[in-house]
């Protein structure tokens, strides 16, 4: 009887340092010119920028004149400036409070973001986490003074914004997705005008909307924060997004899903969160996360209707007469620290992915 | 003959302008064992569909144990809480393990405790002799062990009915011996009633207490396996046998 064929290892031609230069950099002609390119781009660059930031300035400089003598990037800037960028007009005294509010925010995320903190308690540590935030932030208790919210400022607000516009967005975003694939026609029809009259006007009209239009419209004397009105009008505007997100999962669904869950007599509800949902947003995790990534970006734009964001603080950073003409450092550190943000949140959603990944196919 | 647990009158069923099930009428006694079998679009899936209300017939009246399948959604749930169905493409649920899978149902519909459902979940995956899998993914086990944890999930249920719509074929070729001999077995020693749409013939000659033959809607002829097989009386019938039994 005929023995199988023994498993063999593969060939080693494409193993080694030579060999991956030869796969991965210049496996063809146009391969190869793409990669010299690259290169002559990041000899150009990086050189450049290191002379920029840590060669040419002095780091021992005080004083604007020091600065502009070096034509370097001016760490006195941020040295002076970076209380005023990171907390706005926050009484001075007391900017160790929103650094405290910002740090219990930063970290009841970061907890939300791993699964072993996956359960019920979660939702009570949001609630000792915010608890703790708003008594920070606006303090009236424990001796704290009494800081209204049109001082607030800089990386807590945007933190802030950006926090409340994903946590409200994303489950709102989800409803209007059910309710725009329902069978009920009124419900239909009303998500779908929502979702595409959201999506048929920029954010900056949104929130222009919200602040010079709805007072108008209110009872005399009856007035609602400009903060709040400006948290939900990013909240409204990207639940549209959310949900036009979230209904492309629900159609990657197949309909055996349904009717498995169906046969075994699950309700709508239970369908929907114990099958469809779960497997719906892992689909959409990557445009999700796009959509979340704006978001935190586009709380900028809070600028034009006069809140004190990080964006905003930078430009005011700027305008002081003494410390004239430092835009680019003024904007390269607020930049800096929406991209420690942003790219946290997408290698957060890779890892994510793989995690959900994990046995689900051969 | 006892009173039937399904009971069809006069049902009829449109896709659109196609009509689909014609003014069927079907009695199935407790225990019974159904065959059913029949070209493709001659509306046997769409029948045994509308027993647990995945498909929703326009006329006539479909009595399960009792309960008349309206559009009143505790009724529908009642009725699937008593009807199993086994799917030709399994519909399991791929992000929970087969363990989950099982316990889903018993869980939240039957509000079991989980302990409790997990060991009725242990005891029909032993049943269908896959209980070193339970920890698995369903897209990591093969085709028949697939289909296996799917009837092991109906069970689950204990159901006092099962629907089998095809499922054998969507299995390569080797794999649908385990499958069926998990039906027979159970065909055999639980006394459950059972309406199966399949082509397996030699299934159908072994469990079946009566073979059904669709065509266009219609029920075209019933029988006992031997007097279908052997000596069927119609036309349509004879073609369609000559066809599948080469």
């Amino acid at each position: 009887m005929a023995q199988p064929l023994p498993d063999r290892l593969p060939p080693r031609s494409s193993a080694g340092p030579m060999g991956w230069l030869r796969t991965q950099l210049f496996s063809s002609p146009l391969n190869a010119v793409l990669s010299l390119l690259t290169i002559w781009v990041l000899l150009l660059a990086i050189p450049a920028l290191v002379d920029y930031l840590f060669v040419r300035p002095d780091f021992a400089a005080t004083t604007p004149e020091q600065c502009r003598e070096t034509g370097g990037y001016c760490w006195a800037f941020v040295r002076e400036k970076h209380r005023l960028i990171l907390f706005g007009v926050y009484p001075y005294d007391e900017q160790w409070r929103p650094l405290l509010a910002s740090a219990i925010l930063v970290g009841v995320i970061v907890c939300s973001c791993m699964r072993r903190f996956w359960r019920p308690s979660l939702a009570l540590l949001w609630g000792v986490g915010l608890a703790a935030v708003g008594v920070l932030m606006w303090g009236g208790l424990f001796g704290l003074a009494y800081v209204e919210n049109a001082k607030w400022g800089g990386l807590p607000l945007t933190l802030i914004l950006s926090t409340f516009g994903i946590a409200f967005a994303f489950p709102f975003g989800v409803v209007l997705a059910l309710g725009r694939r329902s069978h009920m026609p009124g419900v239909k029809a009303v998500c779908v005008i929502y979702i595409e009259l959201i999506r048929g006007v920029p954010l900056v009209s949104l929130l222009f909307m919200s602040s010079v239009m709805l007072p108008l419209f209110l009872p005399e004397g009856f007035s609602i924060d400009k903060l709040l009105r400006a948290q939900i009008a990013i909240i409204l505007f990207a639940a549209a997004y959310v949900a036009e997100t979230v209904r492309g999962g629900l159609q990657a669904i197949p309909r055996g899903q349904y009717e498995g869950a169906d046969s075994i007599g699950l309700s709508y509800w239970q369908q929907m969160r114990k099958i469809i949902m779960p497997q719906a947003l892992k689909i959409v995790i990557p445009p999700l996360v796009g959509i979340f990534i704006s978001l935190f970006k586009d709380t900028s734009l809070v600028v034009i209707i006069g809140l004190f964001d990080l964006t905003m603080a930078a430009k005011a950073a700027v305008s002081d007469a003494v410390w004239r003409g430092f835009s680019t450092e003024s904007y390269l550190f607020i930049a800096v620290i929406y991209f420690v943000f942003c790219f946290s949140i997408s290698r957060y959603s890779l890892a994510l992915e793989r995690q959900l990944d994990q046995g689900h196919h051969r | 003959m006892s009173e039937p647990i399904i009971q069809l009158k006069k049902v009829n069923k449109w896709y659109g302008q196609f009509h689909v099930l014609k003014d069927l009428d079907l009695d199935v006694a407790p225990s019974e064992r159904i065959v059913i079998c029949g070209p493709s679009g001659s509306g046997k899936s769409t029948m045994i569909r509308c027993i647990n209300r995945l498909e929703e017939h326009q006329e006539g009246q479909i009595i399960v144990d009792g309960t008349e399948l309206t559009n009143d959604l505790r009724q529908i749930e009642a009725i699937r809480r008593d009807v199993g169905m086994v799917f030709q493409h399994f519909n399991l649920f791929p992000h929970m393990t087969v363990l989950e899978n099982l316990t889903l149902g018993p869980v939240w519909v039957l509000k079991r405790p989980r302990a409790e459902a997990e060991a009725t979940a242990m005891k029909y995956l032993e049943r269908v002799r896959i209980p070193d899998q339970a920890q698995k993914y369903p897209g990591q086990l093969s085709g028949g062990q697939q289909q296996r944890v799917a009837i092991a999930r109906s069970l689950c249920m204990n159901p006092k009915i099962m629907l089998f719509d095809e499922p054998t074929s969507a299995l390569d070729p080797e794999m649908v011996k385990e499958v069926l001999d998990v039906m027979v077995e159970l065909a055999e020693e639980t006394g459950m009633t059972m309406l199966c749409v399949t082509h397996e013939m030699g299934f159908a000659r072994q469990v079946a207490n009566r073979v059904i033959f669709m065509d266009h809607g219609e029920i075209i002829e019933q029988n006992t396996p031997d007097v279908f097989f052997d000596h069927p009386r119609n036309e349509r019938t004879r073609l369609f046998l000559s066809q599948i039994l080469h």
